[in-house]
């Protein structure tokens, strides 16, 4: 068939027509990805946390998280020995360049890692006047940065202090518990380059995880349980004067 | 019957005109996808999962180098997935040939996770690096797919015979 610039009118339109329809058509990302099958959380194992800091490297490379803000970091407690209500915690530069040595005063010193709790009833969700943030069907806490106004009200909510508003966008960002990645099979950015498995991602649906072995089998807590925010974040080997 | 009925019929007709503008608007205004899981737009979840990785995950990484996965599975490090050390290495599986992975530098990498502190378990390997080796890259020493040195030392003297 010749293309004659009469032709090529008729079709350059029916092509852009065809194309929308194509576009919606696409398949997600992930297509074989079944969004009422999960319900994500993480276990965190304190005991295992070397506090080298891959897990806050490798979040911010993956997420484009801008420097000085974190999406993840991990705390250094120090707590002496009656001291549990007034534990000395430092965090510096989220520990992305792992801890300086310092000098072993007695006491306890262990590293905390600290993320979005992935709340199931968010009190960060809650408090959106526009419906910018929400709690994904798959039990992920995620912002719409398109509709998000950068009205704060999210980051003061959040009893763990996981939401900053990035600078570059205006908007409020978090842990996305790396949703690009678990929708495609992979693990998050910070089990997969954590040197211990002190992190490991878990699919509280999905019956053949070992999450729910270790769940039955250990002593296990959350953060602020008192805040009935349904974390979904578990820690072992916790000790009280973490908050 | 009421007496001047057009006042009625006008007042109807601006309701019906500001129902019929409130919805069009409506429409016009909120996304499509905005209520089909909850009280937000569902095609966000969409756009959150298209994020380009940077990280490829070790299995993308064992499906080439299973030459360092035979070294790495007896030594004190099979545990720990190649990106540990490595660093995000999504353009280098996309493009094997023309992206290059840098290599790491040992006295800045292996220090991170070894170099002593108080807060860090008790059984976990640690070291004061100014003593243990004064400054020297690591990797002299310590082959870091199989960091024991008696172990590569034993596989050397095996390999030779």
């Amino acid at each position: 068939m010749d293309i004659t610039r009469r032709r090529l009118l008729v079709l350059l339109p029916a092509a852009a027509v065809a194309w929308k329809f194509i576009q919606a058509g696409t398949p997600e990302a992930a297509p074989n990805y079944k969004i009422a099958e999960h319900w994500w959380g993480m276990l965190i194992d304190i005991p295992e946390c070397i506090g080298c800091g891959n897990c806050v490297r490798a979040c911010a490379q993956e997420n484009d998280v801008p420097d000085g803000y974190y999406r993840t970091w991990i705390e250094r407690y120090h707590v002496t020995d009656y001291g549990i209500e007034r534990p000395q915690v430092e965090s510096p530069d989220g520990g992305k360049q792992g801890f300086p040595a310092g000098e072993d005063e007695g006491g306890k010193n262990f590293f905390v890692p600290k993320l979005c709790n992935h709340c199931a009833d968010s009190p960060c969700t809650q408090v959106c006047p526009v419906g910018a943030t929400f709690v994904s069907p798959d039990g992920v806490v995620l912002v719409d940065k398109n509709y998000c106004l950068g009205c704060r009200y999210c980051v003061q909510a959040c009893p763990y202090g996981c939401r900053f508003i990035n600078p570059k966008t205006n908007t409020a960002e978090k842990c996305s518990l790396c949703y690009h990645r678990i929708t495609k099979g992979l693990t998050t950015a910070c089990c997969e380059v954590c040197p211990t498995g002190a992190r490991q991602l878990a699919d509280l649906k999905n019956p053949n995880d070992p999450i729910h072995e270790f769940l039955r089998s250990h002593s296990v807590q959350i953060l602020k349980p008192h805040m009935a925010t349904g974390a979904k974040v578990f820690y072992y080997g916790m000790d009280g004067s973490v908050r | 019957m009421f007496k001047d009925t057009e006042h009625l019929i006008r007042l109807a007709a601006v309701i019906v005109i500001a129902v019929v503008a409130f919805v069009v608007l409506r429409a016009a205004v909120v996304p499509h996808s905005f209520g089909e899981y909850g009280h937000y737009r569902g095609d966000a979840i969409t756009e959150i999962a298209v994020h380009p990785i940077a990280y490829a995950g070790h299995e993308a990484c064992e499906a080439c180098h299973t030459e360092v996965v035979d070294q790495k599975k007896s030594g004190r490090h099979a545990g720990l997935h190649c990106e540990v050390c490595h660093g995000p290495q999504a353009k280098h599986a996309d493009d094997p040939a023309s992206v290059k992975p840098p290599k790491p530098d040992t006295v800045v990498l292996c220090a991170r996770c070894h170099e002593a502190n108080s807060a860090k378990p008790k059984n976990f390997p640690q070291v004061v690096g100014a003593d243990h080796s004064g400054g020297l890259a690591c990797n002299t020493c310590h082959q870091p797919h199989r960091p024991k040195i008696e172990e590569q030392a034993k596989s050397a003297a095996g390999a030779k015979r």
